[in-house]
């Protein structure tokens, strides 16, 4: 039960530098599906596909259009990073079913780092589709004083984007630690699989709302247009 | 009673009450996204997948809140500052 370190506690100390068990997950994970994607390219079959490929294929094509439905212009440049976003969450969720990992999603350092790339990706997505001066005018509407209301939002959503997938995360593996104290036999087993489904609909949720911020930023100002131009006609 | 054993007692008390009363909120508040979901769905069935999502994202939004009472509990259980200065004082 890992309840006692809510602030990530080191595992392994090079010199100063210290290495937090989530950090040391965190990273083993990225190796290993990168790994698992470099080894599933290399053997990707046009004709007479293996099983793996059709349910690999399968799972990319769902992330597809479900990418496609919300953003209609140029989902393509999306698509890498929120498609990453949630296998990447995905995984880091299950490892915590693997004995004597912690998943890494249970520390605040790992989605507070997820989310900050979801606020950094906002602004880059919006500016490369609309341009600086477009983007930075969705500050200052519907009035110039909506501003800080903008920019506090911004920071609002960052926040509760981390903290809900910590949250979620970690209550899990404390409820589940907590019943392993009551009855160690059999029972947690039920909560294992809430655990699973939790982890899919924490993972879908992170992409998701990472998907419509960054859909947000992109496309608020076409829409407009497209209004405005619909009325004028 | 000496100081940390009183404050331990009423951290614990008002963890379990704070628990409580914050997730009243979000329970009411996902009732309602539900019902009005299931509405939605019965009138028009082919809207599902649209309704399904908007609905999860909904859903995740007032969960939030419950996760933010959570995460302060803990705090509070785990990490107090207080507790700490009456530890070490």
């Amino acid at each position: 039960m890992s309840a006692s370190g809510l602030l990530a506690q080191p595992i392994l100390r090079i010199g100063s530098f210290a290495v937090s068990e989530s950090a040391a997950t965190a990273t083993g994970l990225t190796i290993a599906l990168a790994g698992a994607a470099a080894w599933a390219r290399s053997r990707l079959r046009l004709r007479d596909p293996a099983g793996w490929q059709v349910v690999l294929e399968l799972a990319v094509q769902s992330i597809d259009s479900t990418v496609r439905d919300s953003i209609p212009k140029a989902p393509e440049r999306v698509l890498p990073l929120v498609g990453t976003l949630w296998i990447y969450i995905l995984f880091a969720n299950l490892v915590g079913l693997i004995p004597g990992l912690h998943s890494p999603t249970g520390d605040l350092s790992v989605t507070g780092a997820l989310a900050a790339i979801v606020f950094f990706a906002v602004p880059y997505y919006g500016v490369r589709a609309e341009g600086w001066v477009a983007y930075l005018r969705e500050y200052f509407t519907p009035m110039f004083w909506m501003f800080p209301f903008h920019v506090m939002s911004e920071l609002t959503r960052t926040l509760t984007l981390a903290v809900r997938l910590f949250g979620n995360m970690t209550g899990m593996e404390v409820a589940i630690g907590i019943l392993l104290l009551l009855a160690g036999f059999l029972v947690p087993v039920a909560f294992l699989f809430l655990h699973l489904i939790e982890a899919l609909l924490q993972a879908y949720i992170f992409g998701m709302l990472a998907l419509v911020y960054i859909a947000g930023g992109m496309q608020a100002l076409a829409d407009r247009e497209q209004q405005t131009g619909g009325t004028r006609r | 009673m000496n100081e940390l054993s009183f404050f331990t007692t009423i951290v614990t008390a008002f963890s379990v009450l704070a628990m409580g009363l914050g997730v009243l909120g979000p329970a009411i508040a996902m009732g309602m996204a539900v019902a009005k979901a299931l509405e939605a769905l019965a009138r028009q069935p082919e809207a599902e997948k649209s309704i399904m999502r908007w609905l999860l994202i909904g859903l995740a939004m007032i969960e939030s809140l419950a996760i933010y009472v959570l995460v302060v509990v803990l705090i509070v259980l785990f990490r107090s500052p207080m507790l700490d200065y009456l530890l070490h004082k």
